[in-house]
């Protein structure tokens, strides 16, 4: 009931966490444990050459023994170049095949390049990788991006980072509605309520980071989405009560009430 | 002499002194890379590491050498 499965594999949480803009890794590692998180979003980047060569690095502070990694391919613009970034993930990280796949459209709304991200997905899915993907929150996209064969299809709530929130709460309603493969709200979640809503709307998890990291106090805020999400499911689970427009219903008794 | 482009910087490496060959094994020792969890891309197709002692470089490869790093 809880659970949540992706690509074969179950997962008690259903807040998949990234890891980018804390102040450092031990504040990385706090809030990510304070998250429950299983699944986490790393960036695949040029090393360094000849600079802090003893530094540590991210592996070492969340083991890829501990949590499952879900490598990103944050900053691509273009099919190719997204596909040669997983690539390179799955060589770093020993064939791991669950893969995050986003293609950017535009450098200041980080907008989802739709028909790129459509053909990397077709490439990614041929050589064998679990493709979630980040997309737009057209209902036509997420539904082909499902029936090529992406592992989980992950609409945006609002702009990558701009902690606006569920702008469109009918369009996600619509690919929750029409997809089987698990729907997760990847971006755009800026609180706990947030989270809770997209969870209430039937999402089957949601993906953050600027939400937690970029909290005034963010292994608190990890603590708090951790419960959103979790609030969020039971109260989908629980079927919420019927609106009733302008139509006001008593809690108490109407009778025995005392009299002069 | 050894030109390669590594990372988008085009550098320069003398061969091994043993007369050994340029593979990508030395490159990784010579950037003192050695042990690092690493993933190298040349021209365009991965290098897995299984091979790293195998695959002979030529000047003037294109070389990406990626790790993770947090991200969202």
């Amino acid at each position: 009931m809880h659970t949540l499965t992706i690509a074969g594999k179950t997962y008690g949480s259903r807040l998949l966490v990234g890891t980018g803009k804390y102040k450092d890794f031990a504040q990385t590692k706090a809030a990510i444990d304070a998250s429950g998180a299983e699944i986490v979003t790393v960036a695949i980047r040029r090393t360094n050459i000849g600079q802090n060569a003893n530094e540590p690095s991210l592996l070492d502070v969340l083991p890829p023994s501990e949590y499952t990694y879900l490598p990103n391919t944050a900053g691509c613009y273009t099919a190719e170049d997204a596909v040669r970034t997983l690539r390179l993930a799955r060589e770093l990280l020993d064939g791991h095949k669950l893969v995050k796949l986003e293609v950017l459209g535009d450098p200041h709304t980080l907008y989802p390049n739709v028909i790129e991200t459509i053909s990397a997905a077709k490439t990614l899915i041929k050589e064998g990788f679990d493709v979630m993907v980040y997309t737009s929150d057209d209902p036509i996209i997420a539904k082909q991006l499902e029936d090529i064969g992406c592992c989980a299809v992950m609409p945006l709530a609002s702009l990558i980072g701009s902690g606006m929130g569920i702008l469109n709460p009918w369009n996600l309603q619509i690919i929750i509605d029409t997809l089987n493969v698990p729907v997760l709200v990847d971006a755009g979640v800026g609180t706990a309520s947030d989270a809770a809503i997209a969870m209430e709307l039937g999402c089957d998890g949601i993906l953050m980071n600027t939400a937690i990291a970029g909290a005034q106090d963010p292994v608190l805020m990890a603590s708090a989405m951790k419960k959103a999400v979790q609030a969020g499911r039971e109260a989908f689970l629980a079927g919420r009560m019927p609106k009733k427009l302008y139509s006001a219903s008593p809690s108490s008794p109407t009778t025995g009430l005392i009299s002069k | 002499m050894m030109l390669l482009h590594i990372n988008g910087n085009q550098r320069s490496f003398d061969s091994p002194e043993n007369g050994a060959d340029f593979t990508v094994a030395f490159l990784v020792q010579k950037l003192g890379l050695e042990g690092k969890r690493l993933a190298i891309e040349r021209n365009g197709e991965i290098v897995p590491r299984g091979v790293f002692a195998e695959t002979q470089l030529i000047s003037g490869d294109k070389l990406e050498i990626v790790g993770a790093v947090g991200g969202g």
